[in-house]
């Protein structure tokens, strides 16, 4: 069961009984605006996310969807855009009742980002809404755009009176990672938002934290016995966190190209689910005792002496990659041929805490790699006595739990089991367990979940400032060490990683899952 | 890939699952809950259709029990299917045929998944206490539906008698959209709610939940009218600077007005059968607040509540006027006002609250009969259907 990480305000109204759970929570009056609405993220995630949450009756009547681009269209043209994102990538059935709510609260509103009479436009059409949908003053603007953009938005909507709220009304600012590119600019994108809107308002996307595996990670560790005892260095060897992709940088040359794995995955996905993996039981599932305690993992990470020896990082290499040939990563267009920007890396942390004294947690992720996977494993120790011969338990491994994140969300756990047959030998075996299908409408999409919860206005699934700049700190040596020591190392693409991400390891006695 | 199993018992078809399954190579597939449909040949086949649907979302075992009484011999004749193309777990369905057909459960309960929770659904027809059913016993959850009878309100009257923790009805699954639509509204700062009234297609058990509902969550009368349908058709909490009204005619597009805010639309759609049995699997500890929005129903305007255990109860709404002869406003008036007071032993929370209740129903009983605002034109026909209906 996903676990809720709040427990909602009832407060007065006669008609929320907390012990009636059928009833959802309705997002109030408002209306999303967003920026950047011809980028893939808001096609192909928020725009078919917003229709599923219409169709399943989570928002408001009277929703608005309002979208700000430079391009010359009218409130139809957006509109169409917006359907055919629905139609090609929504979970849940069209229906022709949905959209046609949905359409009425369609607007748009061309201008470039430095357009003081753009933003103007942009607060008249949001005063009318109020006036005509009735949204009540209550606006969320998505940031569907590059970082470098979010200091001039973010102060047009200031000088254009967006951002100020009347009473009892709310706006609110979301924006997608990354936060920043080393702490110093972390803090200043802190900065210049907080300016404008206060850290209640400011909800920082991480779209792994809105998916259900990663939320029943909590469930499994807080809601059993049978895990939490282990759940420690006296019997964990290590954690190895994983998210791999299939796929190049394809047409995010621009986006990539400077940022690299590290600071586009370890920074806040991997360092996110380490946090939930490595922290202790929080006094409540509410937003603040939560963070507290990721807060205390992400300030006891450590780093190892050797950087070199401990971490590593590569390029993908031309290749073949699941039955097609692939260009390498400096033939990629819009690419310097001689970017040192890297598309694999990998560090070895250490938790400062009694519970995970000793404990490493291996961390990587990297595009072009076997195969399209994100998990979380946990290795325990072998048992340390076995009375079985040396040859019968050739083929016994170290015991495994197995949080699967994507694409096939569920759990594996791993252990010896007896080869059926008259001599005793001893064989791994996974034993799986996969709830639901996230294939069906009943799984809702990450993006779902957190666009509620920005209308809801509930922060628990949203990192931090604290969380991004502690995540900073630990990454920042790591990624200057690598800028002054040369070339990452190449690999070839549809293989698990350089070279150098297997030594790193094996000098620990250890190897990589193969996920 | 189904497989036949005539004249056989259930260790076979519980053999046939599992050696299905192996043979699939999926030995090791996470079903959470063991479905039981109870069902006639009839209603069956929709049931099992919207079962797999929603067993997309809970991987279940589904099984379904088919009495088919008659005088032939004891005989079980079972048809398997396992993994199959629409993400179904596991399905058996069980033709009980001859006295057999009074002993489901002894069919059924050697094949539930061991330790996982147990669901059974009646989709037409229920016992009069599902959990006295030796089937309903074996489950910690029991789903009726009260819409699909020819006497809706009084098979809800009956679940009221006959309701136990772990009880829940589609009638009332019916309604969460509803609910989850008025509940938000109040979630805005709102006076308070003085009043509320209810339309809805006569016999329709939902509307009635929904009156019952309101009147339990708010406190205050609620006054029922009958629509053409379909379903539910409105809904307004009037409160000290104006109402709140929810339109719904067509029984898709909610129009939600209320002061201070333009005219507002919202889908409402009348949802299908698997997403109800998917909403209903998705808790299974007892919906207390079922469970008392029942025990409300004897105050509700113009629901005639029979006294237990007679299989009764009817409604008769105050604008129901006329096509028989009779006084109807105060036929429903002295029913209704009476009906606290004939306490059925199963309603110990409802005897709690009499005093205060009985004097609430009689003043809302005695409103004038014609204040409504959809008045169905009655023909003879539907004048006579009703009558027939009063108490036995």
């Amino acid at each position: 069961m996903p676990v809720r990480l709040w427990t909602p305000a009832e407060g007065a109204n006669p008609l929320r009984d907390p012990r009636d759970r059928r009833l959802p929570r309705i997002a109030g009056p408002c209306s999303l605006v967003m920026f950047g609405v011809t980028g893939d993220l808001a096609r192909k995630k928020l725009m078919p996310a917003v229709y599923d949450l219409a169709n399943r009756g989570l928002l408001p009547p009277g929703f608005a969807l309002v979208g700000f681009a430079r391009r010359d269209w009218v409130d139809q043209d957006f509109a169409a855009i917006v359907h055919d994102s629905v139609r090609e990538h929504a979970r849940t059935e069209f229906r022709e009742d949905t959209w046609q709510e949905l359409c009425k609260g369609i607007r748009f509103v061309a201008g470039d980002i430095n357009d003081d009479s753009a933003f103007d436009q942009l607060a008249q059409t949001v005063m009318d809404l109020d006036r005509v949908r009735g949204t009540r003053g209550n606006h969320a603007f998505y940031l569907s755009i590059p970082p470098k953009f979010f200091a001039p938005v973010v102060q047009q909507l200031k000088r254009s009176g967006l951002s100020a709220s009347g009473d009892g009304a709310w706006r609110r600012v979301v924006i997608e990672k990354p936060f920043g590119h080393d702490l110093a600019s972390a803090r200043e994108l802190n900065e210049t938002i907080g300016e404008v809107f206060p850290s209640g308002s400011v909800f920082r996307i991480d779209h792994y934290l809105g998916k259900e595996t990663v939320q029943n990670l909590l469930a499994l560790r807080f809601a059993n016995t049978m895990f939490e005892p282990i759940w420690n260095a006296n019997y964990v060897d290590h954690v190895q966190i994983t998210m791999a992709e299939d796929i190049g940088i394809g047409g995010r040359a621009g986006y990539y190209d400077g940022i690299g794995a590290a600071r586009d995955v370890i920074q806040n996905h991997l360092l996110q689910l380490l946090a939930l993996t490595a922290m202790e039981e929080p006094l409540s599932f509410r937003a603040n005792d939560v963070r507290i305690e990721k807060e205390k993992v992400l300030a006891a990470l450590t780093l190892p002496d050797d950087l070199d020896m401990h971490t590593s990082r590569g390029q993908y290499a031309a290749g073949w990659q699941g039955g097609e040939p692939v260009i390498g990563y400096l033939e990629e267009t819009g690419i310097s041929p001689t970017s040192t920007t890297e598309t694999f890396a990998a560090v070895r942390l250490g938790v400062d805490t009694r519970r995970w004294a000793g404990v490493p947690f291996y961390l990587r992720t990297g595009k072009r790699l076997g195969r399209r996977v994100t998990e979380l494993a946990i290795v325990f120790k072998r048992a340390p006595h076995l009375p079985f011969s040396a040859t019968d338990t050739e083929e016994l491994g170290q015991n495994a739990f197995v949080v699967r994140i994507q694409p096939d969300e569920g759990v594996t756990m791993r252990f010896g089991s007896k080869v059926p047959g008259t001599q005793m030998e001893v064989r791994d075996v996974n034993m799986d367990f996969a709830y639901g299908d996230s294939f069906t409408e009943s799984s809702p999409e990450a993006y779902e979940r957190l666009i509620l919860d920005v209308l809801l206005g509930d922060p628990p699934l949203f990192p931090r400032h604290e969380e991004v700049e502690l995540g900073w700190t630990i990454l920042d040596p790591v990624i200057e060490h690598w800028a002054e020591s040369g070339k990452p190392e190449q690999y070839e693409s549809g293989t698990w990683g350089p070279r150098s991400s297997h030594e790193m390891i094996w000098r620990d006695g250890r190897s990589w899952r193969r996920p | 890939m189904t497989v036949r199993l005539d004249d056989t018992t259930a260790a076979q078809v519980s053999t046939a699952i599992d050696q299905e399954r192996f043979r699939q190579g999926s030995s090791a597939v996470g079903r959470v809950l063991t479905l039981v449909i109870v069902a006639d040949e009839a209603t069956q086949a929709d049931a099992v259709r919207s079962a797999a649907e929603a067993a997309r979302e809970h991987p279940s075992r589904i099984l379904v029990a088919i009495p088919r009484p008659g005088r032939g011999p004891a005989r079980l004749d079972a048809e398997v299917s396992v993994g199959g193309v629409d993400g179904l777990g596991e399905l058996a369905e069980l033709r009980l045929r001859g006295p057999l057909a009074h002993h489901a459960a002894s069919v059924v309960l050697p094949l539930l998944v061991p330790d996982a929770p147990v669901v059974v659904w009646w989709p037409s027809r229920a016992p009069d206490v599902p959990s006295d059913d030796p089937v309903g016993r074996l489950a910690q959850r029991r789903i009726t539906d009260s819409g699909q009878g020819p006497r809706p309100l009084k098979d809800l009257d009956q679940r009221r008698h006959g309701y136990r923790a772990g009880d829940t009805d589609l009638a009332w699954t019916r309604l969460t959209p509803w609910r989850a639509l008025l509940a938000s509204a109040l979630d805005q700062p709102t006076d308070p709610v003085v009043s509320a009234s209810v339309s809805f297609q006569r016999h329709n058990p939902s509307g009635v939940l929904l009156a019952a509902w309101l009147q339990r969550g708010l406190g205050v009368p609620v006054d029922t009218h009958t629509s053409r349908g379909p379903g539910i058709t409105a809904v307004t909490l009037r409160t000290g600077h104006g109402d709140i009204v929810v339109n719904r005619a067509d029984g898709r597009i909610a129009r939600m007005t209320r002061p201070g805010y333009p005219v507002r639309e919202a889908p409402l759609k009348r949802r299908s059968l698997e997403a109800l049995i998917a909403e209903e699997l998705r808790r299974l500890d007892p919906d207390e607040v079922y469970g008392e929005t029942l025990s409300e129903l004897p105050r509700v305007q113009g629901f005639v509540a029979a006294p237990a255990p007679s299989r009764g109860g009817t409604f008769r709404q105050p604008d129901d006027d006329g096509a028989d002869g009779t006084d109807l406003s105060s036929g429903a008036s002295r029913r209704t006002a009476s009906a606290p007071t004939t306490k059925a032993p199963a309603q110990k929370k409802a005897a709690k609250k009499t005093a205060a209740t009985t004097a609430r129903a009689k003043k809302v009983a005695a409103q004038p009969a014609k204040k409504t605002a959809a008045t169905k034109p009655s023909s003879p026909r539907t004048g006579a259907r009703t009558t027939s209906k009063a108490p036995r």
